[in-house]
């Protein structure tokens, strides 16, 4: 009966609750969108990065690390992979010839990584593929609506991912373009050391540039054959500097790591967090400030429900004081005002995360269009559309911490009650 | 048999400077059965008196035993289990829950009790058909007349089988109609079911209807007339 009677007093005074009801509300779906905004955003970067730069797990000779030597290569690669691919959690392998180079062109020049792959492999690892024909963002970007052109601007301006079987193709991305002044069949010349050591240079066409959202690696990354490139260096073609391994879930990075360690004790092997640590801290940091970050909005709201309830008890002061004298004793009485207060900040707490569903459900599949902060946000790796993503043990955190809240501000409202005199508190007007 | 036993007892309110004596060295005895009004001007000490045979507040010197048990030296948490189980209150400002119904207010003792919902509404609609209000017992109290406010108030205060019920100036807020039927109920309830009424009272139809009438003026017993 408590607990009804609990429940009933909240609607004894609809505007006033209901006005900590809303701010509550909207305290929680602020909070909580921004979150989801938060995550989806580093979800989304972590995804690109796993996606074009890192893949899940690498593979290198340990001293190759230190100087991206060319002769500091991992051998019997072929033999590697195919061991690699028995294993039940891989989903893809593929090896590449990795140096640091310098591009020219008639405009500029510029030190870049050169990465030699098997095209075919290299599809089912990472998505560069995909960036070249993906040009939807740059279409929207121009304004480019019509199926037919965008086509048109596709096989003009993003080219093809080594369709071709002619020699000397490469990738390049659209900010390095721009930077060398180059389009879909420029020639670029590349800068190299072959096995020996000597410099040596080569001409290669452009055939396709791919668009990421992340400049950095735009600028600084191309792509060849690794035949193109194994011949023009020397070298062999069973060696390489860099494997790189997609799984079938991401999250058994770190075990599938630990195994490849015992397979392979003379070789560096890392996970996307290892290779890029900066992610892996900000995945982890991020979701702890989520939670400070709501911690902090439901402790401001806090302050507001004690107010509420504070009026509450000094309006009841008569009620109380009658309930203590007909033999309500201090536990129920303290009992029945943190209810009151539970199920105020419940309320508003459960519609703000209705809410917040329904709203981040929206924008997730939609998007949020931030394309006027896109150059900023493509400098740090992330993409001008947003999609706000919440994982669910988040909303039951959230509920938890709501009722915390709710229990806290009924302390000093409660503690106020229990100390009426019911003699006293019973003649009060 | 006596159901309260009021030996020698004193209430100073220490002021600071001031100290005001509210009851002075007052013994009284109320026995079963009893419809007694205790009267006196504003500041007689009559309110005082009542919140201490009610537990509501404590002697300064002196004792309270309700049915043989001395309250003043019952710890809070067993005062309070005390007054709920042995003492009935009805206020003068009715003090319903407004949230309530009728049968959900003369429950709510009932369920400080532990008692079964089966019993609970079996007594809580017994008590209401008892004071006139079988048919308004799913109403809640700003439906109610002042009257039958009181009336439910009443049911209520007798939801415990109390040993005796302390009613505050009762019918200070009703009018004379409502007051006559709370009176002729409370009587009958008196004669009927041998419940004990202690009134603390200003209302001469109260003073008339009461067997007992014990004045008190400067927090002492003036005169004690049983009719």
């Amino acid at each position: 009966m408590i607990w009804s009677l609990s429940w009933k007093n909240v609607w004894r005074n609809r505007v006033r609750s209901l006005v900590v009801i809303v701010a509550v509300t909207l305290g929680l779906f602020g909070g909580i969108f921004a979150a989801a905004l938060m995550q989806g955003m580093t979800k989304s970067r972590v995804n690109e990065a796993i996606k074009y730069e890192v893949s899940h797990i690498q593979l290198h000779n340990p001293e190759f690390l230190e100087n991206m030597d060319m002769l500091c290569a991992i051998t019997d690669v072929q033999n590697k992979i195919k061991q690699i691919e028995a294993l039940e959690e891989i989903e893809a392998v593929s090896s590449r010839i990795k140096q640091s180079i310098m591009v020219k062109t008639s405009a500029t020049g510029k030190g870049v990584n050169i990465l030699g792959i098997n095209p075919e492999k290299e599809k089912l690892v990472g998505s560069i593929y995909k960036a070249i024909y993906d040009s939807s963002q740059v279409c929207y970007k121009l304004g480019i609506k019509d199926a037919e052109k965008i086509k048109e601007f596709v096989k003009d301006s993003c080219g093809s991912y080594f369709e071709s079987n002619k020699k000397n193709q490469v990738v390049i991305g659209e900010e390095l373009a721009n930077k060398l002044k180059v389009k879909i069949r420029s020639k670029i010349i590349l800068n190299l050391q072959n096995v020996d050591g000597e410099l040596i240079s080569g001409a290669f066409r452009v055939v396709g540039i791919f668009r990421t959202s992340n400049s950095k690696f735009e600028n600084s990354n191309i792509f060849v054959k690794y035949s193109d490139l194994s011949k023009l260096t020397g070298f062999d073609n069973n060696r390489a500097h860099e494997i790189a391994i997609k799984l079938k879930d991401g999250y058994k990075a770190a075990p599938v790591a630990e195994k490849l360690k015992k397979m392979y004790p003379d070789l560096n092997v890392m996970t996307w967090k290892e290779i890029q640590p900066d992610l892996g801290m900000m995945t982890d940091w991020m979701n702890m400030m989520l939670y400070v970050f709501m911690i902090i909005i439901l402790l401001a709201l806090t302050f507001g429900i004690i107010n509420t309830m504070l009026m509450v008890v000094l309006e009841r002061v008569h009620e109380i004081g009658m309930l203590m004298a007909i033999g309500m004793n201090k536990i129920r009485i303290f009992g029945m005002i943190m209810l009151e207060t539970v199920f105020l900040s419940i309320t508003g707490g459960v519609i703000g995360m209705i809410i917040s569903y329904f709203a981040i459900n929206i924008f997730a599949s939609r998007g949020i269009n931030l394309q006027l902060f896109s150059k900023g946000l493509e400098a740090m790796g992330y993409q001008a559309i947003m999609y706000p993503s919440l994982s669910f043990d988040f909303y039951i955190i959230i509920t938890i911490l709501v009722i915390i809240t709710g229990i806290l501000a009924s302390i000093y409202p409660a503690i106020k009650a229990l100390k009426l005199n019911p003699a006293e508190a019973i003649r009060m007007e | 048999m006596k159901v309260v036993e009021i030996k020698n007892v004193h209430k100073t309110y220490d002021e600071k400077f001031v100290p005001v004596h509210a009851v002075r060295g007052i013994d009284l005895d109320f026995e079963q059965g009893e419809f007694a009004a205790i009267v006196g001007p504003s500041g007689s000490g009559k309110t005082t008196l009542l919140n201490m045979i009610g537990g509501l507040d404590q002697p300064s010197e002196g004792k309270i035993l309700v049915d043989e048990t001395d309250i003043g030296a019952l710890k809070s948490s067993k005062l309070i289990d005390f007054r709920m189980r042995n003492i009935g209150f009805v206020f003068q400002a009715y003090n319903l829950i407004p949230v309530l119904t009728a049968k959900e207010n003369v429950e709510f003792i009932m369920h400080l009790q532990g008692k079964s919902k089966e019993n609970r509404d079996k007594r809580a609609l017994e008590l209401l058909k008892m004071v006139g209000l079988g048919d308004r017992v799913n109403s809640r109290p700003g439906k109610l007349s002042g009257g039958q406010q009181q009336r439910v108030a009443v049911a209520r205060a007798l939801a415990s089988k109390p040993k005796f019920v302390l009613a505050d100036e009762p019918t200070a807020n009703l009018d004379s109609k409502s007051t006559e039927i709370l009176l002729d109920i409370m009587e009958e309830l008196n004669k009927n079911e041998n419940i004990t009424f202690i009134f603390s009272t200003h209302d001469q139809r109260v003073v008339n209807k009461a067997r007992r009438v014990i004045t008190v003026e400067d927090g002492k017993v003036v005169s004690d007339e049983r009719k």
